[in-house]
């Protein structure tokens, strides 16, 4: 095994704990009155926790040049996407029994239901395409594909967001921090057009 | 007529045996005057139906699994946050419509009755149920001594506003105090109880000490705590969910398994302690005696 493959494979255990402690919890009876309900809201933070993790791989290599950050954003969208699995497979295996006509009353009936449900479909492909050979295959398009993930930041926090009653706080906290990532991106990605647009034109001036 | 007088309802017994061959026939009945109403959803539903397992939930569960944002929005917040809650001495003021309005002293205003206990079921809006031994005093008990003007057609209750021993009051999460709100006939309806205790204690300050409402066919939130204020009024009083978000809570909050709220389902629910779901019941179990009050109203609008 390589060093790197080593630091992947802490990675994940580190990123695993918050999960295992929610079993130890629920094993130990400590989650609460009603556990299946509080696990449910648990592995669906630790989703937008480790979302937020993986959208600060780019601005802290770009920031503060730590480039070695990259090998791991990878590691940590799947750990995420792993997370969200658990959090759907609670709703449905658990809350829901697998009573699938119920569930599709929530689906349609319920926005915070249907855009939660859209919000894994849209990391579904991601986690599919992550493998090398989909980024040698996609090329370009990768990346372009790639961008949803932010979309599925957004579209999750409203989750979230749409989810809770009245204290609206914390799910506020959360928008603010991917609408902080987003912007950062944007905004990197206009100075890198606008450097790349006056190159062009001085090489057609130069011509 | 399907109300019963309180001694047609023995305390002890919250679901009888032939309840869900009741609510078929009242469902049948009903049919008739709320067409609509009854939709396939309820009865469709793979769940079975709530009236299994009916045993009282344990005392941990209902005293540490609370909504009483007041103490904060946490389920956990309430039996965190209520210690220091003084709930003696504790005023009680009745007044509006009223022949004999009073600033009761607490132990004033429950000495003359004698204690009753109920076990029902309580649903939360959140799709979530319990079921809970209160201990009370029917509230019909109560208005008789107080002796409402017939012009009093609503009965509006009012919380504490004491910020600094709750401190949720401190947030604009609501608007402060909590107000609820009952007509008339809800307020005397047998089953309708003002509470004092659980499972024959005190009751616990996060549970609403010293006293609060019960309506067991209606929502939870229905059921305001730490009252210190009582008034019977002409119009329909605005209660704090429905000023909050009149799209999502009603003044009626009938347990309505086909009405269902933005958020929530309220086909079925999760009973407290139980891994499966189960299907709610219309008036969560109680249609057999409190439907009769709702004849020929349009439960859709009226939620």
């Amino acid at each position: 095994m390589t060093t790197t493959s080593m630091k992947k494979l802490a990675l994940v255990v580190v990123a695993l704990v918050p999960l295992a402690l929610i079993g130890w919890r629920f094993y130990n009876n400590a989650l609460g009155a009603n556990p299946i309900r509080e696990t449910e809201i648990q592995t669906g933070l630790w989703t937008l926790r480790l979302l937020a993790v993986t959208l600060s791989v780019t601005p802290f290599r770009k920031s503060f040049g730590w480039n070695f950050l990259a090998k791991y954003r990878r590691t940590l969208g799947l750990t995420t996407f792993f997370y969200a699995c658990v959090h759907l497979s609670m709703w449905a295996g658990v809350d829901w029994f697998f009573a699938w006509g119920d569930m599709w009353h929530e689906i349609v009936k319920h926005k915070y239901i249907l855009i939660g449900m859209t919000t894994w479909l849209i990391m579904l492909p991601l986690a599919v395409t992550s493998t090398k050979g989909w980024v040698k295959r996609l090329g370009k398009d990768w990346t372009r594909l790639h961008r949803l993930i932010y979309v599925a930041a957004i579209t999750g926090t409203i989750h979230y967001l749409w989810a809770v009653k009245k204290d609206t706080f914390f799910p506020l906290v959360y928008l603010a921090v991917f609408t902080l990532l987003l912007s950062y991106r944007i905004i990197i990605a206009r100075q890198k057009s606008s450097r790349e647009s006056r190159r062009q034109s001085a090489a057609s001036v130069a011509a | 007529m399907l109300i019963k007088k309180p001694g047609d309802i023995p305390s002890s017994e919250i679901a009888a045996e032939d309840v869900y061959l009741n609510r078929r026939k009242f469902l049948a009945v009903a049919g008739v005057a709320t067409a609509g109403l009854v939709g396939s959803r309820g009865l469709l539903s793979a769940f079975p139906a709530a009236r299994q397992d009916d045993k009282p939930n344990t005392w941990e569960e209902i005293t540490g699994y609370n909504n009483y944002y007041e103490f904060g929005t946490d389920k956990d917040d309430p039996a965190a946050n209520s210690k220091n809650f003084r709930t003696k001495p504790w005023t009680v003021k009745v007044d509006g419509l009223v022949k004999k309005p009073a600033d009761y002293q607490f132990e004033d205003l429950v000495k003359p009755y004698k204690l009753e206990d109920r076990v029902y079921r309580f649903r939360c809006v959140e799709a979530w149920s319990m079921v809970i031994p209160w201990q009370g005093i029917p509230l019909a008990e109560m208005i008789k001594t107080f002796e409402p003007l017939p012009s009093a057609k609503y009965v509006q209750f009012t919380t504490i506003y004491a910020p600094n021993e709750m401190p949720g009051q401190k947030l604009a999460i609501l608007p402060w105090p909590y107000v609820e709100g009952l007509r008339m006939d809800e307020a005397m309806h047998p089953l309708t109880l003002m509470v004092t205790g659980l499972y024959g204690k005190t009751l616990p300050n996060q549970n609403g000490a010293p006293l609060r409402l019960i309506v067991p066919w209606k929502y939870g939130f229905k059921g305001i705590k730490a009252i210190t204020r009582i008034s019977f009024v002409e119009k329909q009083p605005r209660n704090t969910w429905q000023i909050s978000a009149s799209n999502e809570y009603g003044f009626y909050a009938n347990v309505n398994p086909e009405v269902d709220h933005p958020r929530w389902t309220q086909a079925s629910e999760r009973r407290i302690g139980q891994f499966r779901r189960m299907k709610t019941l219309m008036f969560n179990g109680y249609a057999d005696q409190v439907a009769s009050l709702y004849a020929g109203m349009d439960l859709r609008k009226n939620f």
